[in-house]
């Protein structure tokens, strides 16, 4: 009962863990970047769309994480070179996101000749599980680790590669300096609109694969209108729970993924709560979270000064 | 001259240029504007369609008939509401994001009155649900503010959790204690009694009526008291307001307050006068859109009356477009974050300006 639910929590998690990363590297060079769900949508729509059509796994990761990249791009573009407001900015791609994906969801059901669409056979095959050589047989072990789909490792992979990025790298201490004080990051010499553009390009990429797995996991492979869901909003509180960092967020998106479905594990006789009250947890817990962080006023490393902040050179 | 070559120097660089007037502002904007619809034009193109058509059904549908403008009418209703709440907190550069729980909030508090006090006098009952809502959306609206200024909490991510919690809390209701025993299957609040309903006038619930009013109290509020001056300078820097003996604390409260009483009130327009009980998708998105008209209209209360008018009428008009072309009615949000991006692309050349770096040359 508890390995089953620990492993449900951990494919629960996976999305978010995508979307919490992604936005953890937009953050941090200071960019609240609202539009986690519409670089979700963007993504889980081209991931699955190209899954459907090429039937393959590898070509709809890569189609997921364009997808994702591109619209952050647009992003990029009006806030670090136009200085746009960053919320409306992420807003706005977010409506524009999963309107564009449901758009194009529907306009593909009406092209396709029973007018629903499920990926293909191989394709879901691909994406059931990955061989471990027989290491998934194991009692326990076997169904803790090694029994999840690929999305599973590859999301761990990319965040443990986005921790050492971020905390054992040059580029990464840069791309902190910027997310503190990027006046003073530009004055030593830190190329800081490049860096700003990287950032936000490859944490979008990141938001699109976890959409591409919304899309093409969660409801069986079979394409729905709305696929992403709110998880891209759960992301966002995610990062607060994670204090900004990318090893925490592997963590902390299983504790959330195991928040989600909770309501369908806990004995309703011990914890007699209604419904409601397991599906508002996660946003209380970030909520309190964020509270008791911004209460510690020597937090350390917590949330980047310059979050929200758009920097342009001549002013100060 | 081996370290002058070392230094590249970038293509462009952006430069602060002079105020514009009036007139080249409002031309550069209604440049982003055909940008955004030529845009919007390719996109209809790539999949097929003639633009013209589209756009020509888009408008026709929304006003094709009596029927059609009092559906047009009903989306404008809580787009501008909640957009002149939005607006109360953006002024103070005070980043609400938590529209969408504070109509929740406020739809709450209006059905309580509705569902368990629908026999008192049809008057009384509209009174005291129009200030329930406003209560209830400014209790919202001022936890978030509340610990903006006693820990520095960051109000963006607040409001934004404060959503789903309200969100949260009417699943509760429908599924616990507001649960309509009559109903079948999924579990639901029942329809209000008719006593509780708004009024309608000329086809549509009065909600229009106290939309108008608001566009210009908030206009007046904004631009004519001293009150909305604070918010103004609280807006433009902290220090200023502080130095000029303003007190910055009250004033943050009080602002937000007010902006959370707006959209609640504008969740107790939706409950009562729209839906007629209360549901999950009150709000609907529309606290997320009327940030995105508010932004649009320079956070002024008169534009913001004409631009949530062309957003239904871009919303009503599209699905005209899905019944007569099978597009989805997606493709209104589609359209609207296009146009967006284009104005939000187009306020940077109102105050700034690339400069062409010369190759080689004088520096």
């Amino acid at each position: 009962m508890i390995i089953k639910f620990i492993a449900a929590a951990v494919l629960a998690g996976t999305p978010l863990l995508f979307g919490t990363v992604g936005e953890i590297l937009n953050e941090r060079v200071g960019h609240l970047n609202l539009g986690v769900e519409g670089m979700m949508s963007i993504g889980a729509c081209a991931g699955f769309m190209v899954g459907y059509i090429t039937d393959s796994f590898a070509l709809a990761i890569i189609a997921a994480f364009l997808g994702g990249a591109l619209s952050a791009l647009i992003y990029a573009v009006l806030t670090v070179t136009f200085f746009a407001n960053q919320n409306v900015t992420g807003l706005t791609l977010t409506i524009f996101g999963i309107g564009l994906s449901n758009f194009v969801g529907v306009y593909m059901i009406g092209k396709s000749p029973d007018k629903t669409l499920k990926l293909p056979e191989n394709i879901t095959a691909q994406m059931r599980s990955v061989n471990f050589f027989g290491l998934e047989e194991l009692p326990v072990v076997g169904e803790l680790f090694f029994s999840y789909n690929p999305f599973v490792y590859i999301g761990i992979i990319i965040a443990l590669i986005c921790a050492y990025y971020l905390h054992h790298t040059k580029m990464g201490l840069n791309v902190r300096a910027i997310g503190e004080n990027p006046g003073a990051a530009d004055a030593a010499g830190i190329k800081v609109t490049m860096l700003k553009y990287i950032n936000i390009i490859i944490g979008g990429g990141i938001c699109g694969i976890g959409g591409a797995y919304c899309a093409m996991i969660n409801n069986g492979g079979v394409w729905i209108s709305d696929n992403v869901g709110g998880l891209g909003w759960i992301a966002v509180a995610l990062v607060i729970f994670a204090a900004w960092k990318p090893n925490y967020a592997i963590l902390g998106s299983f504790v959330f993924g195991g928040l989600r479905i909770l309501k369908f594990y806990a004995p309703k006789s011990i914890f007699p709560f209604p419904n409601a009250f397991y599906d508002m947890l996660p946003f209380l817990i970030t909520a309190i979270v964020l509270v008791a962080s911004s209460m510690k006023k020597s937090g350390g490393a917590q949330i980047p000064a310059s979050l929200g902040l758009n920097y342009f050179r001549e002013e100060r | 001259m081996a370290n002058q070559k070392a230094v590249r120097e970038p293509l462009f660089r952006v430069v602060k240029r002079a105020e514009k007037t009036r007139n080249q502002i409002f031309l550069l904007r209604f440049e982003a504007v055909i940008l955004s619809l030529i845009a919007g034009a390719v996109f209809i193109l790539c999949i097929g369609y003639n633009p013209l058509e589209i756009y020509g059904t888009i408008i026709s549908g929304a006003f094709r008939s009596k029927m059609a403008i009092q559906a047009t009418v009903k989306y404008a209703i809580p787009l501008t509401i909640s957009s002149l709440g939005v607006t109360l907190a953006f002024r103070m550069r005070f980043w609400n994001i938590g529209a969408e729980g504070q109509i929740i909030v406020g739809a709450i508090f209006a059905s309580y009155f509705a569902l368990f006090h629908a026999d008192w006098p049809h008057a009384v009952l509209v009174i005291v649900m129009l200030l329930a809502g406003m209560i209830g959306g400014g209790l919202w609206g001022l936890i978030p503010a509340v610990f903006k200024v006693k820990f520095g909490t960051n109000e963006t991510l607040f409001t934004l959790m404060l959503n789903y919690i309200a969100l949260h809390i009417v699943s509760y209701l429908r599924d616990g204690p507001w649960r309509d025993p009559g109903a079948a299957g999924f579990s639901k609040i029942a329809r209000f009694n008719k006593n509780a309903a708004l009024d309608k006038v000329l086809g549509v619930h009065f909600g229009w009526i106290i939309a108008l009013i608001l566009v210009v109290l908030v206009f007046i509020y904004l631009r004519r008291t001293k009150q909305g001056y604070e918010i103004s300078v609280v807006g433009e820097s902290q220090d200023t307001a502080r130095y000029a003996g303003m007190n910055v604390r009250t004033i943050i409260l009080r602002t937000m307050f007010l902006s959370g009483a707006v959209c609640g009130l504008c969740g107790m327009v939706q409950a009562t006068g729209s839906d007629v009980t209360l549901t999950t998708s009150v709000a609907g998105g529309v606290g997320f859109t009327a940030i995105i008209v508010a932004w649009l209209a320079q956070l002024n209360p008169i534009m913001i009356l004409v631009v949530s008018t062309l957003f239904s009428v871009l919303e009503k008009g599209s699905g005209v477009v899905q019944s007569s072309f099978g597009l989805s009615v997606d493709c209104a949000d589609v359209l609207q974050g296009i146009i967006l991006f284009f104005i939000l692309g187009c306020e940077f050349f109102v105050r700034y300006a690339f400069v062409f770096n010369k190759k080689g040359g004088d520096k």
